[in-house]
């Protein structure tokens, strides 16, 4: 086969080798589902997949257009009320990864899908947080996968919608939180890991083909690098070859569902 | 006790000017013909809660119904935005509204606090996010025992609440299956609750002990509106209709095709066209 891959499944790709069999995930819609499901398909199959809509350890054979379709709760170990969802199994400490995207983030992986601009006055009234606010601070540790733009990887996010690290270094401890929090970004150019120190993201291994300027032209805040940065290896054919039928069974279903 | 009615008495009964109701669904089972219906009889002043307003609440707020919001993700599942809702935050259109924004834990936390007869929440959530910022209703309290220091939110009381289910029997106990999000708090926290079902059957002899039940006298109202929950699903009956989600971002994108549309599909329409909607996409039995 043609081991061309787009940006887009080095992305997916690359954020489903950060999960392994063992961890117990809470996983956000779009981006992160697929990724989450490629690593179940590839080799993390007894991982546990958790939605918030309260399917626990489901094992969709197509991606799902919500959080809450009913193919999450057809595969799933057991499906919970959403209080207890967030008590119990969030809240109780259970999950060990929170995998999110965002729609704006800082260099400390603090995440904005609340408002742009004023939250009064906003020019853009965005979703909000869903569960977002206590993924981020119940979760063991959090990874998060976006596209790179300027206008999503900002300066200064316009609303905290997500606790990461606020403005570095011991930022989480100081407000009593016990968890990680994000501790990888993943994008469709590199490999991101917060410094030990400041906790700011810094590449730490780019896609191939990927050049460090890129990365700065599609972020807006000053990328740092690490010493000794890696690239990240090429997509396998069964890494492909599972992330593509995965999409084209989904919109299948999904097309076949509009027509 | 619980009265079988039409779902144009049990609206006219349950929801008045300036209540604060909730038509309660989590991706699932989502109320649509009884927020058409509320609707159709105009209601007006409205405090709504839902933790995921979606197409309805789109729809209530582009009509002019709501005064008030309190929510935790509103968005068009799987689409993007709320084109309605955008519209009456950013521009004030149709009418302003006030929003009460919380997360998913503050708001399941909170029906779970009405439903247990609580004046409030407590619970670990909201460190270091700005909604504290923002709603002076996430407050803290300090653990008596340990010291820790907890947010807490005011427990979620609806004048009614609307929810849809696969079942009823014909005492008027309610089934919920599958993915039952916060329908049976959302339904225990309010003093009234209407249910709209897929069918009404005899009885509950093979339902499973530990069954999601509502008993009958939970419930206010029971009006049976098969397809009532289009285009969400009902898990075991038919399958979410996609293409309406996707076509509904282009209807909100416009103030007039919104109008129209309403007119077309919602004002000139009765609870009835729900079974049409969904005939093609019933579940394999």
């Amino acid at each position: 086969m043609d081991l061309d891959f787009t940006p887009n499944e080095m992305m997916t790709i690359a954020a489903a080798r950060a999960l392994s069999n063992d961890d117990i995930c809470f996983v956000g819609i779009g981006a992160p589902s697929a990724a989450c499901n490629v690593a179940r398909l590839t080799h993390a199959p007894d991982i546990t997949l958790i939605y918030e809509s309260g399917t626990i350890g489901t094992a969709p054979d197509i991606l799902p257009l919500s959080i809450g379709d009913g193919e999450l709760c057809d595969t799933a170990v057991t499906t919970v009320s959403v209080p207890e969802m967030f008590r119990y199994w969030l809240q109780g400490g259970r999950v060990t990864v929170g995998f999110l995207g965002a729609a704006q983030l800082d260099k400390f992986g603090n995440i904005n899908t609340t408002v742009i601009g004023d939250y009064d006055n906003p020019s853009i009234r965005l979703p909000g947080g869903g569960g977002a606010p206590e993924i981020a601070s119940s979760c063991g540790e959090i990874f998060i996968t976006m596209k790179q733009t300027k206008r999503g990887m900002v300066e200064a996010i316009d609303f905290f919608t997500s606790f990461g690290h606020g403005a570095g270094g011991n930022a989480r401890e100081k407000l009593g939180i016990t968890t990680k929090g994000p501790s990888l970004l993943i994008t469709d150019l590199a490999v991101w890991k917060p410094d030990l120190e400041t906790r700011e993201f810094t590449v730490t291994s780019l896609h191939p083909g990927v050049t460090l300027d890129r990365v700065q032209e599609t972020c807006g805040w000053m990328v740092k690098c690490s010493a000794d940065v890696e690239t990240t290896v090429r997509p396998t054919e069964l890494e492909l070859t599972t992330l593509r039928d995965l999409q084209a069974r989904t919109d299948a279903a999904h097309s076949g569902a509009a027509a | 006790m619980v009265k079988f009615q039409s779902l144009k008495d049990a609206v006219a009964e349950n929801l008045f000017d300036g209540d604060t109701v909730a038509f309660e669904g989590f991706t699932h089972l989502i109320p649509h013909a009884a927020a058409h219906e509320a609707i159709r009889q105009g209601r007006q002043d409205l405090t709504v809660i839902r933790m995921t307003p979606d197409l309805v609440y789109d729809q209530m707020i582009g009509m002019g119904m709501v005064k008030k919001l309190i929510f935790s993700y509103a968005g068009n599942p799987g689409v993007g935005l709320l084109r309605r809702m955008r519209d009456a935050v950013e521009n004030q259109w149709p009418k302003k509204i006030e929003l009460e924004e919380h997360s998913h834990a503050a708001m399941a936390n909170a029906y779970e606090a009405g439903a247990a007869g609580l004046p409030c929440a407590i619970f670990r959530g909201y460190k270091g996010a700005g909604l504290k910022d923002v709603n002076a209703n996430i407050r803290e309290v300090t653990c008596p025992f340990t010291g820790e220091v907890l947010a807490a939110v005011p427990a979620v009381k609806p004048d009614v609440t609307f929810i849809h289910a696969q079942k009823a029997n014909k005492r008027g106990d309610v089934l919920i299956e599958g993915i039952i999000g916060v329908q049976k708090e959302a339904v225990l926290a309010a003093k009234r609750a209407v249910v709209t079902v897929e069918e009404i059957v005899d009885n509950f002899d093979d339902v499973h002990h530990n069954a999601c039940v509502l008993p009958r006298w939970t419930v206010t109202s029971i009006c049976e509106v098969p397809g009532g929950a289009h285009p969400s699903y009902a898990h075991g009956y038919y399958t979410r209709d996609n293409a309406a989600y996707l076509d509904w971002d282009k209807i909100a994108s416009d103030r007039d095709v919104f109008a129209a549309w309403m007119q077309k599909n919602v004002i000139d329409a009765n609870p009835e066209v729900f079974a049409d909607r969904i005939a093609t996409l019933r579940e394999a039995k």
